[in-house]
């Protein structure tokens, strides 16, 4: 079985987001990197899939400019066997990413694709879907645990009234939260490893797939300041405050 | 054109959420249909069409339709998108898993859980974990779009007179089957919707003490809500979490006991009216958006909090 990991390049979790001061979108330049984190998600489960003896292979696929190599070199790094890089420029929709994601899933035809369930860039939430639609595969989106069954997959999904389950037959997309497992570390020597394993460069143009965008970004803008609030010094100023300052008690 | 609105119910009532993208699919036009996929979902149907907004429903039945797979869902509403300029659901989780797979099919590039209709065609949308408002256009002649369901009041439940079609099933997907659903149950407010939120954090050390946020959130008629952390370390259930990844809730009251206010549990609260942090940390990133902030040992305040409440002679409901 051969199993498909998107990974996305994003701005790193912990960094203070700033937009640019002629609002055309946030600050990316010397800001710190890193894969968008439910990827590694779906990477760590992959390569736990594989050390299980269920999978034969891991290929890491990641859509983005010239320095996505590193994201992809970091799935390598945890275990995955060699890596995709399909160069773009610019801003590319989930619905262009899905399109390029399907000429690979064609090209390499894995029995599984996972991803992370939403970039926390654009917080789009959609490639996983709009690739399985493509496909007309089965989706199994916002997983948080997942067991191979009788040749089937075994889906448990978290959504608003609690959980889930699905079973889903191959080939099919999972999407992966944050719950599913404990991404591990790259280890120095595996690190050291990564950097012999190959990783095929494509530019998109090459996939025959029109990737214009469809949404135009008219403005960025900083979310509305809340306004400064105080410090009580006790539980009965607080209690008095939510009484007859805020009235919301 | 008309905009179709997709139902999110049970097959017995309409989920809450579904009266605020009646609300927000308004916004867009004043001739809002309402599609309704299930199985023996006759009285959510009727309670769809008695919405205020709602001018027509369309109600689809097939024993398939069941459990809300959205495999089995998106081809219903692809076939009957011809008609509308603009489909429309909320961004839960129920939306956000069946959407896509819709924009996807009538290859349109959807735009995600907006918060604000500013024309038909351009909306206002959080990004970064709402770090950043984007403004966005699209070019795409049909539109799927997602609300945020906080940032729209949900319509008035009576009013509406629409008339009720039938229309075809799909085909049933069959690679994909439904298992089970374990739902919390609970005779507390919803999260989403509930007027207070008590939220437990790291802080509360383990699951037992979130015993202490139970008895405040009983005082207070209030729904209980988690940060992240509180639930991956099994505290409390993931239906709970509060933030980027769990749901957002804009209460009128939003009390966080032992919560450090990472951005991505700031993502999911800070638009709530009035916010007050309970934390032994001053420096905690939570003061920063709290109008009341108490730096105080949760393990004293909380049982103190509970013993004014009590002196009050009246609380709100």
């Amino acid at each position: 079985m051969k199993i498909l990991v998107a990974v996305k390049r994003v701005i790193d979790y912990n960094v203070q987001i700033r937009v640019k001061e002629d609002n055309s979108g946030v600050v990316t330049d010397n800001v710190k990197m890193s894969t968008n984190p439910p990827d590694d998600n779906a990477i760590e489960e992959a390569v736990k899939i594989k050390e299980a003896g269920k999978a034969t292979e891991v290929v890491a696929v990641s859509i983005g400019e010239e320095k996505a190599q590193e994201t992809v070199r970091k799935a390598l790094a945890v275990g995955a066997d060699r890596g995709i890089l399909v160069k773009t420029e610019g801003v590319v929709e989930p619905l262009s990413v899905s399109k390029l994601l399907q000429k690979i899933v064609e090209k390499e035809k894995p029995d599984l694709v996972f991803m992370g369930k939403q970039a926390i860039d654009d917080d789009c939430n959609q490639t996983g879907q709009m690739l399985s639609a493509l496909l007309n595969w089965p989706q199994a989106t916002f997983a948080s645990k997942i067991e191979i069954k009788d040749g089937k997959l075994e889906v448990t999904r978290e959504i608003d009234e609690g959980l889930e389950t699905i079973e889903i037959s191959f080939p099919a997309i999972v999407t992966c939260d944050l719950r599913l497992n404990e991404p591990r570390y790259a280890s120095l020597p595996n690190i050291m490893k990564a950097k012999k394993k190959p990783i095929e460069q494509l530019n998109a143009s090459d996939l025959g797939v029109d990737i214009s965008p469809r949404v135009e970004q008219i403005k960025v803008e900083e979310p509305p300041k809340r306004k400064a609030g105080i410090k009580v010094s006790s539980v009965s100023e607080l209690v008095q405050k939510l009484k007859n300052e805020a009235k919301v008690i | 054109m008309s905009v179709l609105l997709i139902a999110e119910h049970n097959n017995k009532e309409l989920r809450p959420f579904t009266l605020n993208a009646a609300t927000a699919a308004s916004h867009i036009d004043n001739d809002v249909h309402a599609v309704i996929i299930g199985h023996n979902c006759e009285e959510a149907a009727i309670a769809l069409s008695k919405l205020e907004f709602v001018k027509k429903v369309i109600q689809v039945e097939a024993a398939y339709y069941e459990n809300f797979v959205a495999e089995n869902f998106a081809p219903v509403i692809v076939k009957l998108a011809g008609n509308y300029s603009h489909i429309i659901s909320s961004a839960n989780t129920f939306g956000k898993n069946l959407m896509p797979r819709i924009a996807a099919a009538l290859d349109t590039s959807q735009i995600s859980d907006i918060t604000k209709v500013i024309a038909p065609d351009t909306f206002l949308r959080p990004i970064y974990a709402g770090n950043a408002f984007a403004t966005v256009k699209s070019k795409d002649t049909k539109k799927c779009v997602t609300i945020r369901p906080t940032s729209f009041d949900a319509c008035e439940s009576t009013g509406g007179s629409a008339s009720i079609e039938k229309a075809e099933a799909s085909e049933e997907f069959s690679k994909t089957k439904f298992v089970k659903r374990e739902e919390v149950k609970s005779d507390r407010p919803e999260l989403g919707t509930a007027r207070v939120v008590v939220s437990g954090g790291r802080g509360m050390q383990s699951g037992d003490n979130f015993k202490l946020i139970t008895s405040l959130a009983d005082k207070l008629n209030a729904a209980i809500g988690a940060s992240r952390a509180a639930v991956d370390a099994g505290y409390i259930s993931n239906d709970h979490q509060v933030g980027q990844t769990g749901k957002v809730v804009v209460p009128d009251l939003y009390i966080a006991v032992g919560i450090s206010g990472a951005i991505q549990h700031l993502a999911g609260m800070k638009e709530s009216k009035v916010i007050v942090a309970i934390n032994k940390d001053g420096e905690a990133p939570i003061f920063s958006v709290a109008d009341y902030g108490l730096e105080a040992d949760l393990f004293e305040a909380v049982p103190q909090f509970l013993e004014e409440l009590n002196k009050l002679n009246t609380i709100q409901k």
